[in-house]
């Protein structure tokens, strides 16, 4: 059952995958769709940040001087300065592992 | 003119920075898989077969949390229903291919590499076979996505729980992000999806993964009109 329940998935999944790139005609999209879909990146990747930062493990809010949320500002200016992806990565855990380590937070 | 292998090649080099998030987060996803019980051989297919980041450790947490399938299977076709707007992006980059290369090209598109692969789509618009470098940022992903896992499989979770590496996913996203600080329509259509992410992650099936960009879009659009 869970192996046809992941065949089943898995076939979603690729739907979600292919179904725009190649069912989808471009022209069936009118001008003021494809002016909106270059927002996509701005509106998508928060949803992915904002729960990870502000959400705990358990489902709760975490507190105001939470360390994810000072490594993510951390990240956000020096990639903002950097433009360098490793340097946002990085930059952005060990600020979050100074926090946890040393002040113990 | 980029040749194809010099557009795969590239492909390859700007996504392979995320990696440094993406390996630990899959080692962390087999093991996962195996600590709540399900066989091995199971939560490795599921990279092959779903490919799908956090929807696996979802689907497996459902499961082992006595959900019914049904609600599993939902649940990642929701998770995963972004993966539409990103294709509709990149479809106008992929007009040209034959229906069997949209067919083969659709199982690796992922977050980052269309990420990636937009961002170079949008400055190299007359490269004859700009597809190369989705395939390359694609393929990228798919190798050290099953490597990572297949090693938190066997291996367990050799990433010390303590460092909390989850943290890097977040991080990936932000440096994606982060340049489009500079504008400020941006900037407005982001914290409209952040915060309807935290407003909405109670909604059944983590459908706040596509509530939230369907509400920023719709922003994005009035932003649109404002401008004209």
């Amino acid at each position: 059952m869970t192996w046809f329940s992941i065949i089943v998935a898995g076939i979603l999944t690729y739907f979600t995958r292919m179904t725009m790139i190649a069912l989808v005609d471009r022209e069936m999209l009118g001008d003021r769709i494809k002016a909106v879909l270059e927002y996509v990146p701005s509106a998508v990747f928060p949803a992915i940040i904002f729960p990870a930062i502000f959400i705990n493990d358990y489902g709760s809010f975490v507190e105001m001087n939470d360390p994810k949320i000072f490594g993510a500002i951390v990240a956000i200016i020096v990639g903002y300065f950097s433009k360098n992806i490793i340097a946002t990565i990085i930059s952005g855990l060990i600020s979050y592992w100074v926090l946890i380590f040393i002040f113990n937070f | 003119m980029l040749t194809k292998k010099q557009l795969f090649t590239q492909g390859m080099m700007d996504i392979s920075p995320h990696m440094l998030s993406v390996i630990p987060f899959g080692i962390i996803c087999g093991a996962i898989g195996v600590e709540l019980g399900f066989d091995p051989y199971l939560v490795y297919a599921m990279s092959f077969i779903i490919f799908g980041g956090a929807s696996q450790i979802v689907f497996l947490q459902l499961l082992s949390g006595g959900a019914s399938s049904l609600v599993a299977v939902t649940s990642v076709g929701i998770i995963n229903s972004r993966h539409l707007l990103y294709g509709a992006v990149l479809s106008e980059y992929l007009e040209k291919l034959s229906f069997i290369k949209k067919l083969l090209i659709s199982y690796v598109v992922v977050d980052q590499g269309f990420a990636e692969s937009n961002k170079f789509f949008k400055k190299n618009k007359t490269e004859q076979h700009l597809h190369y470098h989705l395939i390359g940022t694609g393929c990228t992903m798919w190798v050290c996505w099953q490597i990572a896992t297949l090693s938190g499989i066997i291996l367990g979770s050799f990433v010390p729980e303590e460092l909390g590496l989850k943290f890097a996913i977040p991080l990936t996203f932000i440096a994606i992000v982060v340049q489009d600080l500079k504008k400020i329509d941006h900037v407005i259509v982001m914290i409209t999806c952040g915060l309807s992410s935290l407003l909405f992650f109670d909604a059944p099936f983590k459908s706040y993964i596509i509530i939230s960009p369907v509400i920023a879009l719709f922003v994005a659009s009035l932003i649109l009109r404002l401008k004209k």
